[in-house]
């Protein structure tokens, strides 16, 4: 938890395609943020770019009026699949924390031969000289051992909270995800949630330390 | 229970900006709302239809905007609070009724939301609405936040009660889709039946009750004035001789800018949220006391064009800027950085600029584009196939009016089933324009939603004109592209829907259409001999593609087709299913040396039609793999 007394603002952009369980981990984290005493905003993609588009999604936390982040103003990004995070990293700074599923889903053209998905590792190599702290992992194999591949996205908000980049604790995210999600999903979204806790305590994960972290 | 019938005022809760309209309203009395989907305004009509089915509030998806513009006009005239949503090109097509409207004026609170889309996230333009509030002298609120949203939505009420005047409450898509904190106030109670006060020399629209109708529009227009002068929602912050006039998202994009400036002792704001008719002595005070002046609006420069006006009508000759080269452009939306950015400029002071690193530079090559697409078993994919292999068979080339909705995916390759798309309705149209100036094969397409909205005096004309092309009616049973929201041809309703069905088929025989074939897509070779008839025949022909949305389908009824296909060694790797089909549940080995196509069955739905013109495919045995 970050108990910081100086949080001032936390920009938090969530990238990743139709499906993933974005929109709902943003809203996690909103939820999160107004049971915290903040005035979270979160700006969410709809309709046609849910199609197997890209879909984009905001959370904005404390000192900042504005519902959506400028390209090089992403204190935090989640990405849920690799080549939209790699995309995204113009959206980065260079004290940006990167949690990456390192997962692939191909893009059409690339599915037909039409384009190359750059290998995975050298995107996240690429990734981590241009940013702060890079995380990154199988959030959807993860996500399968806890008992549902759609939890991707539980997996993702369960390593971002063992961090300390959030101004609330990993049990106020935990109490949204009891009060506030599918209660059929909560056995598996707990498990994943867990996980991804797990997964950014293992140093083998982190493929560059924020300089903060300790 | 909706939650956004929470009864507990004084709470906080996250709201989409489109639920805290809703809730505005039913803080408001609220008794009837009506509306046609259109992203980003749909989740409006969706969560009131939720409600309606717990409360008393009538609720309606109307067939489309005007007709839910003038269900709502009717409910106003007789007393009942009323809601009428709508995208931005909706307001179009309520127009007529709009402009009219205003000289009937209204009796109980009649609000207009029209949600405006700035970088067309998912529309054919990004007109700015604010100008249809100027066109038909009506009052205007743009709301900057959720929080803001929901109060002016319910103060909307009020301000057409006391103007006696629809009000335009005008969002554009930040605002209908960002969550924020919302304040809950105290739900009002229902109506109870109103009543129909009969004054046909006001409200019968004939020249002579219309000439007085213009004079009390403009009267009433007089007293919005003065409330514009007196309105909260218009607020002047901060202090020095510089300034900025700005409203909607883009205030909370200045207020950011302005912090980290760290202009707030040389900065005066004005944020306008009642924007027509514009408060003339506010502006003029703020106007007076600087030296100069920045317009932050998206889209066009409704305000700047007004505060130049102002500014020359009370001899003020400060700066005046917001569009030009050098500062702000008229296209897209805006975000905060961009506006930081500009502000620093205009006024001359440092900007902390980092370049953001690009993905491409840093890559060293381009990013593969991800575009969206048809999902797998999309019954439309199947009907577009067909139409393509009976052209090929038929040695044609066909020319594509379309229409809007998920079937508009039908212009990216390998289906290219697009070539000419202005409006909802205009395929109909458009195919008998171009069929009367050429000699090529015209086959249009248009889904059942928007048949409705906008098909029909399209149909009857054509075939009053005996004009010459296929329609092929893409029938998926519901309004899938803005999330599955029910129309009259409706086959696969949510539960509890309380609506007659008005079968497409007998509406299109009704009207006068001769030839008329009716398919399940997903049965290829009837499809392809129909498709052929279909195509070769003359006269106005209408093809009905009949097979229900397959995210819909699974959904509604959490039905799944167990069969999956996969691709055996008989595969030639013609990449026929590539170029003329474009599944996304196919694709190539990434082992290049087997050269050979796969299906994905975690991707395939098991709608077995590609089984039916590829011998390679095959069903994957139950409990393999």
């Amino acid at each position: 938890m970050n108990n910081d007394l100086n949080f001032k603002k936390l920009r938090i952009f969530l990238t990743g395609v139709g499906g993933q369980g974005t929109l709902l981990a943003s809203r996690v984290l909103g939820e999160a943020g107004l049971e915290a005493g903040f005035a979270p905003l979160v700006s969410e993609t709809h309709g046609m770019a849910q199609r197997g588009g890209i879909v984009v999604s905001t959370v904005v936390l404390g000192e900042v009026k504005s519902p959506i982040i400028s390209p090089g103003e992403a204190d935090v990004l989640l990405g849920f699949e690799a080549l939209e995070t790699f995309r995204a990293l113009k959206y980065c700074h260079d004290r940006s924390l990167v949690i990456a599923n390192t997962a692939a889903v191909a893009p059409y053209p690339v599915a037909i031969g039409q384009a190359q998905y750059p290998p995975v590792a050298s995107l996240l190599q690429l990734m981590g000289e241009h940013v702060g702290g890079l995380l990154a992992f199988d959030a959807g194999d993860l996500a399968r051992q806890a008992g549902s591949a759609l939890a991707v996205n539980m997996v993702l908000l369960g390593a971002l909270a063992a961090t300390s980049y959030l101004p609330f604790s990993q049990e106020d995210l935990l109490h949204i995800l009891r009060t506030r999600t599918n209660p059929k999903f909560l056995e598996a979204n707990l498990k994943a949630f867990q996980a991804g806790v797990d997964a950014a305590q293992d140093s083998r994960y982190w493929l560059r330390r924020p300089a903060s972290w300790h | 229970m909706s939650e956004l019938l929470t009864d507990r005022p004084g709470e906080r809760r996250l709201f989409l900006g489109n639920e805290a309209i809703v809730r505005g309203a039913l803080e408001a009395g609220v008794a009837l709302v009506a509306t046609y989907p259109g992203t980003p305004a749909s989740e409006i009509g969706d969560r009131c239809y939720e409600i309606s089915r717990q409360t008393d509030l009538y609720f309606e998806y109307s067939v489309n905007e005007k007709v839910a513009l003038e269900v709502a006009a009717g409910a106003a005239a007789s007393g009942w609070r009323s809601l009428c949503s709508m995208k931005h090109v909706g307001l179009n097509v309520a127009a007529d009724t709009l402009m009219t409207l205003a000289y009937v004026g209204v009796k109980a609170g009649l609000v207009i939301v029209s949600a405006d889309d700035p970088s067309l996230f998912s529309s054919q333009n990004e007109q700015d609405n604010r100008y249809y509030a100027k066109m038909a002298g009506i009052p205007m609120l743009e709301p900057s936040s959720p929080q803001e949203a929901k109060e002016m939505a319910k103060a909307a009420f009020k301000l057409s009660e006391d103007l006696q005047l629809p009000v335009l409450l005008r969002t554009t898509t930040r605002i209908n889709h960002t969550r924020g904190a919302v304040t809950l106030g105290e739900l009002a109670p229902y109506p109870g039946p109103g009543f129909f006060p009969k004054e046909p020399f006001q409200k019968v629209m004939v020249p002579m009750v219309a000439r007085q109708g213009h004079v009390r529009l403009l009267e009433a227009q007089a007293r919005a004035a003065d409330q514009a002068e007196i309105s909260g929602f218009n607020r002047i912050s901060g202090q020095g001789t510089w300034g900025i006039v700005t409203s909607g998202v883009s205030s909370s994009y200045v207020e950011d800018a302005v912090a980290e400036l760290g202009l707030q002792d040389r900065m005066r704001l004005l944020k306008l949220g009642f924007t027509h008719p514009l408060p003339v002595n506010l502006i003029t005070k703020f106007l007076a006391s600087l030296e100069r002046l920045l317009v932050v609006e998206e889209l066009e420069p409704y305000l700047e064009e007004s505060l130049r006006a102002i500014a020359q009508a009370q001899g003020l000759t400060l700066p005046i800027q917001g569009k030009s080269p050098a500062l702000f452009s008229r296209l897209y939306e805006y975000h905060p950085a961009l506006v930081r950015r500009v502000t620093a400029r205009y006024f001359g002071v440092p900007d902390k600029v980092t370049e953001p690193p690009d993905p491409a530079a840093v890559l060293g090559q381009p990013l593969p584009d991800r575009p969206p697409n048809l999902c797998p078993g999309c019954p439309h994919r199947a009907m577009y196939y067909s139409v393509k292999i009976a052209l090929k068979d038929l040695g044609l080339e066909g020319v594509f009016p379309t229409d809007i909705g998920c079937y508009t995916l039908g212009l990216l390759p390998p289906l290219s089933m697009a070539d000419f798309l202005i409006c909802m309705g205009s395929s109909i149209n458009t195919a008998a324009g171009i069929s009367r100036a050429t000699e090529q094969k015209v086959v249009a397409f248009i889904g059942d939603s928007t048949f409705f909205h906008a098909g029909l005096p399209g149909l009857v004309n054509a075939v009053h004109q005996n004009h010459d092309f296929l329609l092929v009616i893409l029938d998926n049973g519901t309004t899938a592209m803005t999330g599955h929201q029910p129309h009259p041809g409706v086959s696969l309703t949510p539960p509890g829907y309380p609506c007659e069905h008005v079968p497409l088929k007998r509406v299109v025989k009704a009207l006068g259409v001769e030839k008329l074939w009716v398919v399940n897509p997903f049965k290829y070779q009837e499809t392809l001999a129909a498709t052929k008839e279909a195509v070769s025949a003359t006269g106005v022909r209408v093809l009905i593609s009949e097979a229900p949305c397959h995210l819909h389908v699974h959904r509604l009824q959490g039905k799944k087709s167990k069969a999956r296909f996969r691709v055996t060694d008989q595969c030639q790797d013609c990449r026929h299913c590539l170029d003329y089909f474009g599944c996304p549940a196919m694709q190539l080995s990434d082992k290049p040396e087997e050269g050979r196509m796969l299906i994905d069955t975690d991707v395939c739905t098991g709608c077995a039609f590609c089984v039916q013109w590829c011998e390679a495919i095959r069903p994957v045995k139950p409990g393999s793999k």
